[in-house]
């Protein structure tokens, strides 16, 4: 079982490595209103996490929002890297998460095609 | 949408905007009752009468009070078709409580779906509020918190490669033994 015992003793070895660090890393926000979860942000918000340990991505934050007015491009993802735009992704599916991940998130290169949206100024 | 656990997503997303920032997520089952109880209460700004009298109407609900929830129509209508009813006590101020009933056996009874992938998103998702899950079946239960989960992590993120592993196992081999699968 993975107890919450396990969960401390994981705590601990983590703290100790120096690795562990607490930057300003990338944010990842997925919209989940109700037009968003009917097309599947469910699953791409699962495929991102699964995404994130596969690759031990250790500064990502990952949120959820809610309705973004877009509704026929959901599953709407966004992606911000420290100091870059702010960017949308639309009609995401499962599939095309790990290309977003690894192009984008890792290797800072937009992935044109999937994008919808482009936001210079954070809010 | 035909699983309980996106209609559950879709209550806490109204919870969120509602301002929540501690939401209670209960699932009962019965199943000598025959029974799926669902509740979220949360302790969001809440709603006048006037807007809780409109919040079940798909068209009122689509056009200008959108914010408050497209699901809740939706899931009005298939508490219903399964022998049960969405009850929805608010007050301004004071947070509101939605309670979804089924009937198990029905045969309109949605299915419970991933509700473990559901509930992962939910915690990992939502930093800054403190979600309570509280899920029994028959006589087993399983409870956790973000509240719970912070504390031992100090201040190491839920987003970390390592506590999601974690996380995935600790509600895969929980939501078994709820059903009997692991002792
Ligand atoms: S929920 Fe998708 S645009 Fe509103």
């Amino acid at each position: 079982m993975k107890t919450l015992e396990d969960l401390k003793r994981l705590r601990e070895k983590l703290q100790d490595e120096t690795r562990l660090r607490h930057s300003s890393g990338t944010q990842i926000i997925i919209g989940m209103g109700t037009c968003g979860i009917a097309a599947g942000a469910r699953e791409v918000m699962t495929a991102i996490l699964d995404e994130i340990a596969k690759r031990n991505l250790q500064d990502v934050e990952v949120r959820q929002t809610g309705c973004i007015g877009m509704c026929e491009k959901e599953v709407l993802v966004d992606v911000v890297r420290p100091g870059e735009p702010r960017i949308t992704y639309g009609k995401v599916k499962p599939a095309v998460v790990s290309k977003i991940i690894a192009e984008h998130v890792v290797n800072g290169r937009i992935v044109e095609e999937l994008v919808v949206g482009k936001i210079t100024r954070d809010r | 949408m035909h699983e309980l656990s996106l209609h559950i997503l879709d209550l806490v997303q109204n919870s969120l905007e509602a301002g929540a920032n501690d939401i209670f997520l209960e699932i009962i089952e019965d199943r000598p009752k025959d029974e799926l109880m669902l509740r979220v209460t949360d302790n969001g700004k809440g709603m006048h009468e006037t807007l809780l009298g409109t919040v079940r109407d798909p068209f009122v609900s689509t056009r200008k009070t959108r914010k408050v929830g497209l699901g809740l129509p939706l899931i009005d209508m298939t508490a219903r078709q399964a022998g049960g009813s969405l009850d929805i006590e608010s007050k301004p101020g004071k947070g509101t409580v939605v309670k979804a009933t089924y009937c198990l056996n029905h045969i309109d009874c949605p299915p419970l779906g991933k509700i473990g992938a559901a509930l992962k998103a939910l915690l990992v998702g939502n930093p800054g509020v403190n979600i309570r899950y509280y899920h029994q079946v028959d006589s087993q239960t399983f409870s956790l918190s973000t509240q719970e989960i912070r504390g031992i992590l100090h201040g190491i993120p839920l987003t970390h490669p390592d506590v999601l592993l974690w996380l995935d196992g600790h509600i895969r081999e929980n939501l078994a033994r709820l059903y009997g699968g692991v002792k």
